[in-house]
């Protein structure tokens, strides 16, 4: 099958590094080149923050998608994806550390203690690194079973994500809205048993 | 349970009759040909944006570099034109302002709807260099130029029961198609009290930057109270209303506890989400302190010596 033969493909991998650091290359181009409109701040924060939800969104899509259309081989491509999501999690931690709170660790703590959508989204980004740090083949064999249990933190971080999203905007829900709905489904998805609903209508038998 | 209905909610009998809703495209089409025949008609065409001539330099100045002007002109809060920062500018560029008149009513011994033209032209347009803070925590530096609001409401003759001043945006779908959908509570409503409307450093702002406002800040009038935060500086104004009663301010209604009547600048009083001690000005990348009343506390701040402030935010 030509789908298969393309996720099989060594070419895959580079092409999908390429496709991971275009939003980063696209922000650093636009923030050289007065770019960003006014408030070059708000924007690259804006941005990190939305691209890490995206690609954890993505992240967490490729186990449905190897159930309904039965290509196994796109969760080779799982850890790289999370990878990329942890990492623009690091650029909108850092730009809102340097630029927001000026490298003040007293006044970044009293933010993430006062502010609940901070205290949210900074959950998320203390839970993502053990993830980020267990995601090797090397740490995956020594903790074995342990390792999945550790790993399904990604569902409580999807949701601190998603409601630091809604919990930081003024009035306008539409996008929260968008990004809250994919993650809904993609969460009930693990926890109502459509693999075998899903099993009967994919086209490929397993 | 008893439901206590709030303020801003409406009784079923003010909504707009189904049967008229379902056809207001028609109208919109019709009033498209109506519109039409008097772009074609020349005695129809009328004064737009009110043309700045001579206006009197630096009235109140600061010795802070003003924000660049396409910067204050491209990052707009004004969702009648989209919540994005850059969608009014590109959403606004086909509104037109002609023959815009302004309601002024309520208690007051002279009530009137005036063009343009008329409310302004009595007074000499000023500059006013002020410093505009977003509850957002982001501020400029923008030169206005316009009128004292309150000269120009001393001509309408408010009476002693002109407790307070209600301010609404134009309310036009068509026009404005952010308003198409439900993001805020249509027209935008604002209020200030009689003596902050009184105050010399509220204005009426017909320009910026030595120029015509654009219609993404606020054409073709709009206030400017620059000890407030911006939201109170409601844009497009068709309706000022004398009022006994503290009137309706949109943003209190979304969300009656994290804005409030006052919204003075406040470093002290946090909004119930983020903090208002520290801004950034647009043009930096670091913050910098929000000073108290945006640094107008030795103008304004009498005018709340009877009133708790973090009560009354």
């Amino acid at each position: 099958m030509a789908v298969s033969a393309v996720l099989n493909s060594a070419r895959l991998r580079p092409v999908l590094h390429l496709l991971c650091l275009l939003p980063l290359c696209a922000l650093t181009w636009a923030a050289f080149n007065h770019g960003l409109g006014a408030n070059p701040v708000e924007r690259l924060t804006h941005e990190t923050g939305l691209w890490t939800l995206r690609l954890l969104l993505v992240t967490l899509s490729l186990t449905p998608l190897r159930q309904w259309t039965g290509l196994a081989a796109v969760i080779r491509y799982r850890r790289m994806v999370g990878l990329y999501t942890f990492f623009y999690l690091c650029c909108h931690f850092l730009i809102w550390f340097v630029a927001d709170q000026s490298l003040s660790l007293l006044a970044m703590i009293e933010d993430v203690v006062k502010r609940p959508y901070i205290t949210l989204g900074f959950s998320a980004f203390l839970l993502m690194i053990p993830l980020a740090a267990t995601s090797n083949r090397a740490m995956l064999l020594r903790l074995g079973r342990k390792w999945k249990t550790l790993h399904q933190l990604v569902y409580p971080i999807l949701l601190l994500g998603v409601l630091h999203f809604i919990w930081l905007t003024k009035a306008d829900y539409l996008q929260p809205g968008i990004y809250a709905i994919i993650a809904v489904i993609l969460l009930l998805h693990r926890v109502i048993p459509i693999r075998r609903f899903a099993a009967r209508f994919s086209p490929v038998t397993r | 349970m008893i439901r206590i209905p709030r303020r801003w909610e409406i009784p079923e009998s003010e909504v707009t009759p189904e049967p008229l809703y379902r056809r207001r495209r028609e109208f919109i089409k019709s009033a498209g040909v109506f519109g039409g025949a008097l772009l074609l008609n020349p005695l129809a065409a009328a004064q737009a944006s009110l043309k700045i001539g001579a206006y009197e330099k630096g009235v109140v100045t600061l010795d802070e570099e003003p924000t660049q002007e396409e910067d204050a002109t491209s990052y707009n809060n004004f969702y009648e034109f989209g919540t994005g920062k850059e969608d009014p500018k590109r959403n606004s560029k086909r509104f037109k302002t002609d023959d815009w008149t302004l309601e002024v009513g309520g208690h007051c011994e002279k009530p009137g709807t005036l063009g343009l033209e008329d409310l302004v032209r009595p007074h000499p347009i000023e500059e006013r260099i002020y410093r505009l803070r977003c509850v957002e925590a982001w501020s400029m530096v923008i030169p206005w130029l316009g009128v004292p609001l309150g000269s120009v409401l001393a001509a309408f003759q408010p009476t002693s029961k002109a407790k307070y001043v209600a301010f609404k945006t134009l309310h036009d779908p068509v026009r404005m198609p952010g308003q198409q959908r439900a993001v805020l509570y249509w027209p935008y409503r604002e209020g200030l009290t009689i003596a902050e409307a009184m105050h010399p450093l509220t204005i009426l702002a017909v320009g910026m930057y030595g120029k015509t406002i654009p219609n993404q800040n606020g054409a073709p009038i709009r206030l400017v109270v620059p000890w407030k935060y911006g939201f109170k500086s409601i844009k497009s104004i068709v309706s000022i209303e004398f009022t006994e009663e503290q009137p309706q301010t949109s943003w209190n209604m979304a969300a009656p506890q994290e804005y409030g009547f006052y919204s003075n600048v406040n470093p002290e009083v946090d909004h119930p989400r983020w903090s208002q001690k520290r801004e950034r000005r647009i043009g930096d990348i670091f913050k910098r302190d929000t000073l108290m009343f945006n640094g107008y506390g030795d103008e304004v701040a009498s005018l709340y010596d009877d009133l708790d402030l973090a009560v009354n935010f």
